[in-house]
């Protein structure tokens, strides 16, 4: 693809148009060298589009089983009713063996497929440590520049949790009632504590008010024993209830999810700048290791360099390949 | 005793042919003449659309209206159905589930019109939802509003039609989902508890009358070709089912606790090759649940020997039936008390089965029981990976199926010589002449009656009252099966239930027979990954309403086990949902499967519609039973490959997958 293609590419994916949204998710996809700088391109063209810095990015985890999809699922048809344009990215762990996966997630969701609003994309973790796929910092950058809101799903509770908070603006914790092993984690701090949790599957009052309960509990004990981020003291994370196959608790979840998007509003930037210095030093640090990391100065001195380039304009894919360019010159000259 | 030759003889079971296709009229001649034939009872198989829930003019009908059983849309159908048959003097078997309400509604209503009380009437309505979100995937609404309409249907007919069996509890569709003899019995169990336990907290039946609902439960069960094992089965569950009424819920009276049951036997075993030999094997698989006095069915219904062709014929049909009637009338079968009380072997068998079953029974009430473990996907999963056991072995010739993995070799068949004939085929002109047949209903039938009756059916769905009642005179005032179910759509909403695969673990083996090629597939998938820069995506889609998902549960099992990334999407999903996946998705490839022969209808449209869609170079491949004509018009059309049941040999079709992307990518 010529530059021209990919900027006329670009202008057709902030138009929502499903097959060059596709097609732009197939290429963020693509793994070989010789697609990383259109790659780059391809996501600095849509860097600023309006979509994008407008809108939002919900994160949804929680553990297998509490019906993340068919949540997902009823949140998406809530907000097209609101009329918002919506893009999700659903991930998947793959086999470990075949590296083949099997990407369910579709199964559980119904949806109007005549709806331009609204993209569905499944993806798999690619054997990848840390549960989020290669190309989902991409992907959420691709729905954003097209949609509204785009919604992350993603299975598990621990690792990924770490990594979702670099990709959305919005971490939804997903529990049902009796998620014993989750109070546990957020008690102890293994978990960060969410910007929102959602008790779903509480078709049964009683079970549901006690699951809540306990839930609060367990952040007042996070909270007082100094756990989680605790980089937003202002922010006190809401419970909600909800069950999403009876459609209760959905509305109240997107007044939520919209408090905390308002809420965000003067440090949105600097919260999506920190999860594109990760992201950036994620994928170096993946090339090239330990040795790489060092011979740069150290992570730290490459945090600070990371964010002053990305300040001045660099995108995390572009940054990547610069640092990749600078260890390779430095190899050479030890050789 | 009598002397020799002269025994009593024990009446024999009920011998039905479960039947019904095209149209109402078309089923009600065939019923006749079964009738004609000596069969004792009736068994209505109805269409995709009446059991799912929609009229014929509905576009999720599409290619289904007529194709797999009767459609029945309002009470002038049912009349149709069952004109000139008393209904006073018949028992009639219904396979209808999450419309069982409905159906049920629509026979009373047509009894009492010919003055028949419905306190006479004799009959099973399947009703058993729970197996449905495992195997046969007819389900709509959410469990909760399942389990609501099940024991609506039971407590209603308890006291107004106290002969009426109102549920069959289905281990049937568990086996054919593939489900080991265990699995079989703990699930329907545990579907049983779950019912009883939703029956009693109605809080509409007295304790003192609780024996009777017991005493009413049916069941439904398959018996496989390993007939001695099947055999135990069955004596297993006399005896796991006494137990569960008598000390789960205090059940005194004995005949309330029988184990009564009806039979269909496997379908799942019958094969495309050497069709001719599935004869045998459903004569042995009848023997497994009429051997035992004590463990006997009480009505039974026989597949036909071409079921894996395409729709049986009425001739082949009376073959099925003609085999239960030997057995019955011209073999001492029924002149014998138990044959095996105090024999070792199967005394030993059988208690393995019951220890193995309730520990499976306990194991689903520790996770909260039926309802529960298949909202979390648990027994779902189970079956798929048992399923997935059961075609390795028989891939890898550890389990013999004659003519299809040994003893392959076969002299020309006479029967099959002229494979298209050897089939019934549907008219396609059903489909619009039931379409006209409505519209003319619609507007000949009272309008203002119909509304007040749907407003009083939406009153009721919305409180906590009996359905039944409102339903029978909805029935009457001629409202439709789709206006039915989608009035009750509206108000409690649809369900899509687990699929089971993505979490299945069913891997090869490292010392199986094809661990070897298993691995030369994974090593070209992961250098096609290489050289296209994404790992090839196929997506695996059921188009039409025909929830038999074993095809494409074990095709997207498969497919990941090789190293594909696999997009399933469940069961009944329109060809607009299919290509809007595809093209969302980006994959590189696409599997249908259908299984309810309206493959003519949906895959064109399919392709066409991916045309519309710019994706017209994905190649896609098709699965299901489908005759050699129709598979040579789907080529035509432009389907890469098309998959029938003789196609076991689940490597060779990832082979044939890989090369398609491989092919295509080339092209680029």
């Amino acid at each position: 693809m010529l530059r021209s293609e990919i900027a006329d590419e670009a202008q057709q994916v902030m138009s929502a148009n499903k097959g060059a949204v596709s097609r732009a998710l197939n290429l963020v996809e693509d793994r070989r060298a010789e697609s990383h700088a259109r790659v780059a391109e391809l996501l600095a063209a849509l860097k600023d589009a309006p979509k994008a810095t407008g809108g939002h990015r919900v994160g949804l985890t929680g553990p297998p089983g509490v019906g993340k999809s068919t949540l997902t699922s009823a949140l998406a048809r809530a907000l097209r009713r609101r009329g918002r344009t919506v893009g999700v990215v659903a991930i998947d762990p793959s086999s470990v063996r075949s590296g083949g996966s099997l990407l369910g997630d579709r199964a559980r969701m119904s949806f109007d497929p005549t709806d331009n609003g609204l993209f569905v994309r499944s993806l798999a973790t690619a054997g990848e440590v840390g549960g989020l796929a290669y190309a989902a910092n991409s992907s959420v950058r691709v729905l954003g520049a097209a949609y509204d809101t785009v919604i992350v799903e993603t299975t598990g509770v621990g690792q990924s949790e770490i990594d979702i908070v670099h990709v959305a603006d919005t971490v939804v914790l997903v529990i049902q009632p009796g998620s014993g092993d989750v109070l546990q984690f957020l008690k102890a701090g293994i978990m960060e504590i969410p910007d929102i949790l959602v008790v779903n599957k509480a078709d049964q009052d009683e079970l549901a008010r006690r699951a809540v309960a306990d839930l609060r509990g367990a952040l007042q004990t996070a909270t007082a024993a100094g756990a989680g981020g605790g980089e937003d003291a202002a922010w006190e994370p809401p419970i909600i209830a909800t069950s999403a196959t009876m459609g209760t608790g959905i509305d109240e979840l997107i007044d939520a999810l919209d408090a905390h998007r308002r809420h965000l509003d003067s440090t949105l930037g600097a919260r999506r700048r920190r999860g594109e210095i990760q992201w950036a030093l994620d994928l170096f640090s993946r090339k090239h290791g330990e040795h790489g990391v060092s011979t740069l100065g150290g992570i730290r001195t490459l945090r600070a360099r990371a964010q002053r380039d990305l300040d001045g304009g660099e995108t995390p894919l572009s940054l990547c390949e610069h640092l990749s360019r600078e260890y390779v010159a430095t190899l050479g000259q030890t050789a | 005793m009598a002397q020799d030759g002269k025994r009593e003889r024990d009446r024999p079971w009920i011998m039905r042919t479960y039947s019904g296709h095209s149209t109402a009229a078309a089923s009600n001649e065939l019923y006749r003449t079964n009738l004609a034939k000596g069969q004792t009872g009736l068994s209505v198989a109805f269409d995709l659309p009446t059991q799912t829930g929609y009229d014929a003019d509905d576009p999720l009908a599409r290619g289904e209206v007529g194709k797999v059983g009767v459609p029945i849309s309002h009470i002038g159908d049912m009349q149709a159905l069952f004109d000139g048959i008393p209904l006073d003097q018949m028992n009639t078997s219904m396979t209808i589930n999450a419309t069982a309400v409905w159906l049920l509604s629509l026979y009373i209503a047509t009894a009492e019109d010919q003055g028949v009380d419905p306190h006479v009437l004799r009959g099973t309505t399947q009703n058993d939802i729970i197996k449905e979100y495992l195997s046969r995937g007819t389900h709509i609404f959410p469990p909760a509003a399942s389990m609501r309409l099940i024991t609506d249907l039971i407590t209603y007919t308890v006291d107004e039609v106290p002969k009426w069996n109102p549920i069959n509890i289905c281990s049937y569709h568990l086996q054919e989902a593939g489900a080991t003899p265990t699995q079989e019995l703990a699930y329907a169990l545990v579907t049983a508890i779950g019912v009883l336990d939703a029956v009693k907290a109605t809080g509409r039946i007295p304790e003192s009358e609780f024996g009777k609902v017991v005493g009413r439960i049916s069941f439904f069960v398959n018996a496989g070709i390993r007939f001695v094992e099947e055999l135990c089965k069955m004596r297993a569950f006399v005896q796991l089912w006494d137990k569960v009424t008598r000390e789960r819920y205090g059940v005194t009276d004995p005949k309330q606790r029988r184990f009564r049951y009806g039979v269909q036997v496997n379908s799942l075993g019958l094969t495309e090759q050497q069709p001719e030999n599935n004869v045998i094997r459903i004569v042995l698989e009848m023997l497994a649940v009429t051997l035992s006095k004590d463990a006997r069915a009480r009505a039974i219904q026989l597949p036909a020997w071409n079921e894996a062709l395409g729709l049986p014929r009425p001739w082949d049909q009376q073959w099925s039936l003609r085999a239960q009637q030997i057995l019955a009338y011209e073999s001492d079968l029924l002149e014998y008390a138990d044959l095996f009380k105090g024999s070792e072997v199967v005394e030993a068998r059988t208690q393995e089965l019951v220890d193995s079953a309730w520990e499976e029974v306990q194991e689903v009430l520790k996770r909260g029981g039926a309802v529960e473990a298949v909202e979390s996907g648990y027994i779902k999963q189970k079956l798929v990976e048992s399923n997935a056991a059961r075609l390795r072995a028989i891939e890898a010739g550890e389990q013999v199926v004659v003519g299809v993995n040994k003893y392959i070799e076969s002299a020309p068949s006479p029967l099959t010589e002229n494979l298209d004939e050897a089939i019934l085929t549907v008219d396609p002109k059903v489909d619009a002449d039931q379409r006209a047949a409505l519209s003319r209903w619609k507007e000949e039938r009272d309008t203002e009656a119909v509304d007040k009756a749907l407003r009083e059916l939406q009153r009721v769905a919305k409180s906590d009252e009996n359905m039944m009642p409102a339903s029978i005179a909805a029935a009457h005032a001629g409202v439709t099966t789709g206006e039915w179910a989608n009035l009750l759509r509206d108000v409690w909403g649809e369900y899509r239930a687990p699929t089971g695969v993505a979490g299945a673990s069913v891997k090869t083996p490292a010392g199986a027979a094809n661990a070897e090629t298993v691995q030369r597939l994974r090593d070209r998938l992961h250098a096609l990954e290489a050289s296209m820069g994404r790992r090839p995506k196929l997506l695996v889609g059921k188009p039409g309403l025909d929830g038999h998902s074993n095809g494409a549960e074990q095709i997207a099992i498969k497919a990941r086990d090789v190293g594909f990334d696999v997009v399933y999407e469940g069961i009944r999903v329109s060809p607009e949902q299919i290509v809007a996946s595809a093209l969302e998705e980006g994959v590189h490839l696409i599997g249908l499967s259908i299984l309810s022969g309206s493959h003519l209808a949906l895959v064109p449209e399919v392709l066409q519609r991916l045309r519309e869609a710019g994706l017209g170079d994905v190649p896609v491949v098709a699965g299901g039973i489908i005759p050699e004509a129709d598979a040579e018009r789907l080529r035509q059309e432009g389907i890469a490959a098309v998959y029938t049941p003789k196609d076991f040999e689940l490597d060779n079709i990832m082979s044939d997958l890989i090369d398609l992307v491989d092919r295509r990518h080339a092209a680029e």
